[in-house]
């Protein structure tokens, strides 16, 4: 009986700070967004400088999805079919960007191409070109930020499914290339479709590196949550947290998507085993 | 490569690999120390024992601290209760541990910040009890806490999932309490995974911006955490100030991360393992 009773009291703070911590704030969100009715949600999400905010956060999606996917391949297969000496090495790079602070993320991009300060200025101004504060700046920034997501999402999956597959088609003729394709691909297709939701997700909601490279500049440098900054600070509650909703729907696929991938995931390894 | 390796594309993945690391993150990363270097030792120390400086760091560290403390014993007990225990909405908390890192930290910010403002859901019930959260320390932990939650529980989740519980019988059969079992057969297992968990979520409360920056209020020397400082820095173009705090920040942030990777490898025992939403 105790041991009934004490099972309970420890189950009950364990929900009682998850529902506190977690669910609490996310359904503020939802609440403070429709506080003042369908039609200033509308208004705030359809608002010009809303759309411009999409506009330039899907471009910046269009442009880290891709790159970061196929560098995250490259080096999950290069660290994962093959032995050799400073694997550490290249682990260790990858996950540099988390260990980094957002607004120092965003700093050292500014320490390259600020057209002041920065080290390439003399050849910036020669050119006339601008990165930072500028839409070139918010992509590397953003680039940077999401580097290790897809590699590690496919590295302790590939590690785990070893070379054996890969090695039989191989020898039964099949090239590197349909080798990954026919082989590879379909192993790894559930952590690999999370790690590009994740990194389109990432994108979508980074806000320290972005905040120091953007210069906030209405219309033109502002990502969506750069945009739920300005319209909070200008006391535009509601509507902060009408576009706020909108990354909300998003982290919530995001999860969804997650659980479904591990659970995708682990009845794959069950019938491999 | 000691055996013969039939897989072919070492040479194009390595080389991409490495090529873009470098270009995106090993040189730009590099600029920090590059730059404070180029200050001068004097120059860094200057920047670096100014008292504004020094409080911000302060506040950095000590918030980071609590929070990850805090989310070491609630981390536990969430992870504990998940996989010890059946109860309804189990699932569901499993699914939703990694909300943290998936909700952008700026909406994070705005939410916490109206829920623990003195007229909030949760900051009405705070305030006649004497406790005010926003524009305090205290609403920076909160801040924190949310964040970094889910490293704890992802890291010792997998560890007590594979503890073997045959151990834990074996100390009961020989007359061991449930609170002796434990102190001395289950929490000496957990240690590393704690361990790193706490780690991973110390360095990212560390770093961490965009969720504080609305609830902490910004008045220096009390509430400016050390990466608004940098920020508020490059505002004022004293970019030499702002790169010796970034490079004090990376100092540690690499101490960290090394030792993460000291304790995942403990942990693992040698193999590359997922750790907590990464």
């Amino acid at each position: 009986m105790k041991d009934k009773g004490f099972r309970f009291i420890l189950i009950v703070i364990a929900l009682s700070f998850f529902l506190l911590l977690l669910i609490v704030p996310l359904l503020s969100v939802f609440v403070k967004a429709f506080e003042k009715g369908w039609g200033l949600y509308y208004a705030a999400i359809s608002d010009p400088m809303a759309i411009k905010a999409i506009k330039l956060t899907l471009l910046t999606i269009a442009v880290t999805v891709p790159l970061n996917t196929i560098f995250g391949i490259m080096a999950a297969w290069s660290v994962t079919k093959f032995d050799f000496k400073g694997k550490n090495i290249i682990l260790t790079l990858i996950d540099l960007p988390f260990a980094i602070s957002p607004v120092v993320a965003g700093l050292i991009f500014v320490l390259l191409f600020s057209t002041s300060h920065g080290l390439f200025a003399p050849l910036l101004n020669e050119w006339g070109l601008k990165i930072i504060f500028a839409t070139p700046g918010i992509i590397l920034a953003t680039l940077f930020v999401t580097v290790p997501f897809v590699a590690r999402e496919l590295i302790p999956l590939m590690e785990a499914q070893g070379t054996s597959e890969e090695e039989a088609a191989l020898t039964l003729g099949a090239s590197g290339w349909k080798t990954f394709l026919l082989v590879t691909l379909p192993n790894i297709k559930w952590g690999l479709i999370y790690g590009v939701i994740l990194t389109a997700a990432r994108t979508a909601g980074e806000f320290g590196a972005v905040s120091v490279v953007s210069g906030h500049i209405r219309g033109l440098t502002n990502t969506l949550p750069l945009h739920i900054e300005i319209l909070y600070n200008e006391y535009q509650f509601s509507a902060a947290f009408a576009v706020a909703s909108l990354l909300t729907v998003v982290a919530i696929i995001n999860l969804l998507i997650k659980n479904f991938a591990d659970w995708k995931i682990k009845s794959q390894n069950k019938l491999s085993n | 490569m000691k055996k013969k390796n039939v897989i072919p594309g070492f040479g194009i993945t390595f080389g991409f690999s490495m090529l873009y690391l470098s270009l995106l993150v090993l040189i730009p990363v590099s600029m920090v120390f590059f730059n404070s270097s180029s200050l001068g030792f004097e120059k860094l120390w200057e920047i670096a024992s100014s008292p504004r400086v020094l409080s911000s760091l302060k506040v950095s560290f000590t918030t980071a601290f609590a929070a990850a403390l805090i989310n070491v014993f609630f981390g536990f007990l969430v992870a504990w209760v998940i996989e010890r225990y059946s109860f309804p909405g189990k699932k569901i908390m499993d699914g939703l541990i990694d909300l943290p890192f998936a909700l952008p930290t700026a909406v994070a910010g705005i939410s916490l910040t109206t829920l623990y403002a003195p007229n909030g859901w949760i900051g009405r019930f705070l305030e006649p009890l004497g406790i005010t959260v926003s524009y305090t320390p205290l609403g920076i932990v909160v801040a924190l806490i949310f964040i970094s939650f889910p490293f704890v529980v992802r890291t010792v989740q997998p560890v007590l999932q594979n503890f073997d519980k045959e151990v834990e019988e074996a100390a009961s059969c020989l007359g061991a309490t449930k609170l002796q079992i434990f102190r001395k057969v289950i929490l000496p297992e957990m240690f590393p995974a704690i361990i790193t968990g706490f780690a991973l979520a110390f360095s990212r409360a560390l770093g961490e911006y965009g969720s504080v920056v609305f609830i902490s209020g910004n008045m220096p020397f009390k509430t400016e955490i050390a990466p608004l400082l940098i920020r508020t820095k490059l505002e004022q173009y004293d970019y030499a100030g702002g790169t010796a705090v970034a490079a004090i920040m990376l100092v540690m942030s690499f101490l960290i991360l090394f030792s993460i990777n000291y304790f995942q490898w403990k942990v693992s025992g040698g193999k590359i393992k997922r750790v907590g939403g990464r």
